[in-house]
């Protein structure tokens, strides 16, 4: 054995930790939003998410269930789609859950994270991929209603305003995503509890049905579900009615649930790039 | 001489776990270390903590100046990762791939652009640098792993099991590369579970096991303690066991290492003359033998020579 006892001297560089503003944040942000939307083009699940799920639904509804819910299917057509928005955001939402539990289990992440990027980076890349997967899933859902009949019955203004908010109501659910995406121990485990809670908020609301039609109990969760306000400011902008008192309940429910979920998500996002 | 990467006195536990318990790692500049051990003896839990990629609970980190744990971005700076963990993107092409890390270092589009195909080139992958990931063989998805770590030009690399279920030719190819990138002066530490891998690479070797340092020293010198051929002796009555292990002593000259069963000796044995002195010295004793040969030694013949010990006797004395 040798014999040497003394190390060889390492010279140590204490100076300020290099950190990363947050414009090149973005801009590592946004190389990624593009690599998860590339993603998206590419995989075909990925596709059904966004463009065959909102015409599935679309379809399936109106023509299956709008005679009978609405009396003929043209009416059923005009109170579904705004409801529609709101229900397509929220199953979109659980791709970026998907994307980021994908990442992890497959070492992508670690990729990124051995790299001199934000640690926000990938968070960012995939709530904005995800953003604009909502667009698209809108955009998608919006085409095929205004070919079948659909009419927005406001003014364009509101309309877009209603596109707007139903992106907001989309990353509510979005930070649940990320939440459960960090918490589960596969990507195939996320869909199922992320589905868990989006049905109940979904088809526990006012999309489909009438609630007055319901039983008590159902009609008193609908009446305190936040997805029920939501679509009653988006029909409000879209096709007419009442839309201050619903848009004030919507909003104090999105303030709540970020501020509910977005330090939940964040911490478990923090633990797993520290 | 320098030292690029080092850590000292490394703690982690995870849960009541202790997956590192006093790791002191120290690799000169340009030189090549090869981490050796089982399973499950904490290689991994080292490279993650000196990728900045984990913290520890205990020790400090030196990587090229920088204190990875005050600054791990100056340490990401220069730092390539290389594992089962870091990986790249199935669904996009090798080349898009490498592009991806050069956007996201932030390189002129025309420099990255130009590296990917020159890194495609280089790990042979010019026909597939266009397909999907996911559609690579074994020794594809390896180098495209490599090339992926090598687009930020880094000076320290860190390969954890990069040729694990690999086949030979691939694994040839590999080496090539490592040795190639040593001779550049890239600083590496590779993680291996065989010693032959080790040998070939490593200018140093610290074999790890339950989260200690065992044994650390040129291949060579683990080699001659490990022994080219090992020697297996098993009495039929295992009162004659210490008899034959004094024998063996003496043709030795030192105690060789008794299994956990009290019936099967094994000693380092390179010199063909012992077999057969062993052989006349039983008889003249008149020791009968179950089993008496020699082996290339295994992973846990290594183990048993350096550390005194099997490398599965794990359970005895981890709840101290």
């Amino acid at each position: 054995m040798t014999a040497t006892a003394v190390p060889p001297p390492v010279t140590v560089v204490r100076t300020q930790p290099e950190r990363i503003g947050p414009l090149l944040g973005l801009a590592h942000g946004l190389t990624l939003a593009k690599r998860n939307l590339r993603y998206a083009v590419r995989t075909p699940s990925s596709l059904i998410d966004t463009v065959i799920q909102p015409v599935l639904f679309l379809l399936v509804f109106v023509f299956l269930f709008g005679g009978a819910i609405s009396g003929t299917w043209q009416e059923y057509l005009q109170t579904l789609v705004p409801g529609l928005m709101v229900q397509i955001t929220m199953y979109a939402s659980i791709g970026t859950g998907m994307a980021l539990s994908n990442d992890i289990s497959k070492g992508v992440f670690d990729r990124f994270r051995s790299l001199p990027i934000a640690r926000s980076a990938p968070l960012v890349g995939a709530v904005l991929g995800d953003v604009i997967r909502y667009v698209v899933a809108v955009a998608v859902l919006l085409a095929l209603a205004f070919a079948l009949g659909f009419r927005v019955q406001t003014d364009p203004l509101s309309a877009l305003f209603a596109f707007v908010l139903v992106v907001v109501f989309g990353l509510t659910l979005c930070w649940l995503s990320v939440l459960v995406g960090m918490v589960a121990s596969t990507p195939q485990a996320v869909p199922g509890i992320a589905m868990a809670v989006i049905l109940p908020l979904t088809f526990g609301s006012n999309i489909f049905a009438d609630p007055e039609t319901m039983p008590r109990w159902l009609e008193l969760w609908i009446g305190v579900n936040p997805v029920t306000y939501f679509v009653d400011t988006v029909r409000g902008l879209m096709i007419g009615g009442p839309v201050a008192q619903p848009l004030i309940v919507s909003l104090f429910a999105v303030v709540v649930a970020h501020l509910v979920l977005l330090p939940l998500a964040l911490r478990a996002y923090l633990r797993k790039v520290r | 001489m320098t030292i690029c990467i080092r850590a000292t006195g490394l703690v982690k536990r995870f849960g009541d776990t202790t997956a590192l318990d006093g790791v002191d790692l120290e690799v000169p500049t340009g030189s090549i270390l090869g981490v050796l051990g089982p399973n499950g003896a904490g290689k991994t839990t080292a490279v993650r903590i000196l990728a900045t990629l984990l913290r520890p609970d205990a020790g400090t980190v030196t990587i090229a100046g920088h204190d990875a744990l005050h600054d791990p971005v100056a340490v990401r700076r220069i730092i390539g990762l290389t594992g089962q963990y870091a990986s790249v993107d199935e669904e996009l092409t090798g080349r898009e791939n490498l592009e991806l890390i050069g956007q996201l270092l932030r390189l002129p589009t025309r420099e990255y652009r130009s590296l990917a195909r020159e890194l495609v080139e280089r790990f042979d992958l010019t026909d597939a640098g266009d397909r999907p990931v996911r559609t690579y063989s074994g020794g594809m998805r390896r180098r495209i792993d490599l090339a992926a770590s090598l687009v930020g030009r880094p000076r320290v690399l860190y390969l954890d099991e990069p040729t694990t279920g690999l086949d030979p030719r691939s694994r040839n190819g590999l080496w090539q590369t490592v040795r190639e990138l040593a001779e550049d002066g890239t600083t590496i530490l590779l993680t291996t579970q065989y010693l032959e891998e080790a040998d070939e690479l490593a200018d140093r070797v610290t074999v790890i096991d339950h989260g200690r340092v065992v044994a650390e020293g040129e291949p060579q010198e683990l080699k001659r303690r490990t022994g080219s051929q090992t020697l297996h002796v098993r009495t039929v009555d295992p009162a004659d066991t210490e008899r034959a292990v004094g024998l063996l002593t003496e043709l030795l000259g030192f105690r060789p290492s008794v299994h956990e069963d009290n019936t099967t000796i094994t000693a380092p044995a390179d010199d063909t003359v012992l077999l057969a002195a062993l052989v006349r010295r039983l008889d003249q004793e008149a020791i009968a033998t179950d089993e008496l040969g020699t082996r290339l030694p295994s992973m846990d013949d290594a183990f048993l020579s350096l550390t005194g010990r099997s490398s599965h006797a794990h359970t005895e004395e981890s709840t101290v």
